[in-house]
């Protein structure tokens, strides 16, 4: 729904008649180029059915047209020996961005620059969160694989791993929830697409929300400190409304799962089946 | 090879010192270690040290054809090195961890920061401008690299291979980095500029880069322990403060220099 209005925007403005096709962040009534407003959220849209072959858990997200599958495998037995810590397990997370993900077609390689940087900042984001103490010599692995890209890179990744992690049933202290927010003249605007990402000052935060402390900020862009900590602010609260989302993604999925369960074998119990409170 | 994690005893004298508010080398939390900027013979070529904690860097320029998407702006790249002459946990060949990182934050701080004024590198509109390269040794590491290599991406001057007499390359800001430590022992405050063991022992860092006027360039806290909103605003500030001041030295030094050179030029 939300790409169809976006390619209704683009032709609109190439229609101008001052020949200018300068699409507009934010217009005068309130609407970004997409059709949303200043602080709304694109459509998320989760999937935790299986993927992969046998992966302990899996999880498709998508933030609008920005789309990441993430696979993880473990706790399971360490590949190289050499990596393992004798206390807790090894958390360990490749990015792949498929080439057709962005609008020009570009093959990255394993070891570029910013892949791995990605990869870096995703690992120092979960090693804290995840419970790690609970399997000493063992090793976690998280395949993250970007299908589309349409700004909000870091946060649809952070938040599906969060996902595939609690479908996997790896324990965590809590979730983590991330979004993006930018600042137009004095306007903050969540979640920007690519085009509002190449065109403002943005930053990347993550939230834990059940304590509201911040896991992650990044920010690669110029921009003032007083309208940084607007926008901080702004994004640390979005974060709790993506937590809601994940939260009754994963409720919704688990309730499925238990139904299924009963309804094989023998008749219905009549035991509860909302009781797995995250 | 992956360094020893340091032994217990150093550990609990780090966080019991830290937790009754002493540092290891006697400076305050927020206080940073004193920079000293060396400049080299040649233009270009400068080296800093924080302490124990130097690296060298020196910019080369080229007139190169420019880009058909970009007729009208040099080019800068951006090369570092970590050798094992810095410190033995670096192995040359493979970037290691430290090394993405600090690559990847000069590389954000530079060139989409617009520090350089790429326009400006321009000699003939989409025949000749000016390719910048900008070499990063570290030739010794205690701790805290990043912080410093920022530091010296700013005196950059260009040499035009004709006797002319060389202009100042035209940078829009000059931009700081400040890496703070912190531990997973919430009631330590934060530590700016972080040693060696510091930065061993940390639970999670915080760079923030920026410019003397107030503008914040980069801000990158990349997972560790969890810290309250209201604590990494309070850290901007105190990157801020210290921005300025070391925006005051830098400039001081610059000019030193200049003069210095002014007398050489025919």
């Amino acid at each position: 729904m939300s790409a169809d209005r976006l390619l209704l925007t683009l032709s609109d403005s190439s229609d101008s008649s001052d020949g200018h096709s300068r699409i507009e962040i934010l217009n005068t009534g309130g609407y970004r180029s997409d059709g949303r407003r200043q602080y709304e959220l694109r459509t998320i849209s989760i999937d935790l059915s299986p993927q992969g072959s046998g992966a302990d858990g899996s999880a498709s997200l998508t933030h609008g047209l920005t789309q990441v599958n993430v696979c993880v495998f473990g706790p399971r037995e360490a590949k190289m020996r050499s990596q393992t810590y004798h206390d807790r397990a090894n958390v360990n997370i490749e990015v792949a961005i498929a080439a057709f993900s962005a609008s020009e077609r570009r093959k990255r390689g394993r070891g570029d620059k910013r892949i791995l940087e990605l990869s870096q900042t995703l690992k120092s984001t979960f090693e804290p969160v995840i419970q790690t103490s609970l399997y000493p010599r063992s090793q976690i692995d998280i395949y993250i694989q970007v299908l589309q890209q349409d700004g909000g890179l870091l946060q649809a990744c952070v938040n599906a791993t969060t996902l595939a992690l609690a479908n996997a049933g790896i324990p965590m202290y809590d979730f983590v929830c991330a979004v993006t927010g930018g600042v137009h003249s004095t306007s903050a605007l969540l979640d920007l697409t690519l085009l509002e990402e190449n065109d403002l000052p943005n930053v990347t935060v993550a939230v834990m929300p059940r304590s509201g402390k911040i896991t992650l900020v990044s920010m690669e862009t110029r921009l003032h400190v007083d309208r940084f900590e607007e926008i901080f602010r702004l994004a640390g609260e979005a974060g709790t409304v993506i937590h809601r989302e994940m939260r009754r993604a994963v409720k919704d999925r688990t309730e499925q799962l238990v139904a299924s369960m009963q309804s094989v074998g023998r008749p219905s119990t009549g035991a509860d089946v909302g009781d797995n409170e995250y | 090879m992956r360094p020893p994690s340091p032994s217990i005893p150093e550990k609990e004298f780090l966080f019991s010192a830290l937790k009754q508010g002493l540092r290891l080398d006697g400076r305050e939390f927020f206080e940073t270690r004193p920079v000293t900027l060396t400049f080299g013979p040649e233009l270009g070529w400068v080296e800093c040290s924080l302490g124990k904690t130097r690296v060298l860097a020196q910019v080369d320029a080229k007139m190169i054809k420019p880009p058909p998407e970009r007729p009208f702006e040099g080019v800068i790249s951006i090369h570092s090195e970590i050798s094992p002459m810095a410190s033995s946990e670096f192995e040359l060949g493979r970037p290691s961890e430290e090394e993405v990182t600090i690559t990847r934050m000069l590389d954000k701080v530079i060139r989409r920061s617009d520090v350089v004024d790429k326009e400006s590198l321009c000699i003939l509109a989409g025949q000749r401008v000016w390719h910048l390269r900008l070499n990063v040794h570290c030739l010794s590491d205690s701790g805290n690299l990043l912080d410093y290599v920022e530091v010296i991406g700013e005196e950059v001057t260009v040499h035009h291979p004709t006797s002319r007499a060389p202009i100042p390359l035209s940078l829009h800001h000059n931009l700081y980095c400040f890496t703070f430590a912190f531990f997973s022992d919430t009631s330590i405050h934060p530590v700016l500029d972080p040693n060696h063991l510091e930065q061993r022992l940390n639970g999670g860092l915080i760079s923030i880069a920026l410019n003397a006027h107030h503008e914040l360039c980069v801000v990158q806290k990349s997972g560790g322990v969890p810290l309250e909103p209201a604590d990494v605003l309070r850290i901007v500030n105190v990157a801020v403060q210290k921005a300025k001041d070391l925006d005051v030295i830098v400039e001081s030094r610059l000019r030193e220099d200049w003069e210095g050179r002014k007398v050489e030029v025919r």
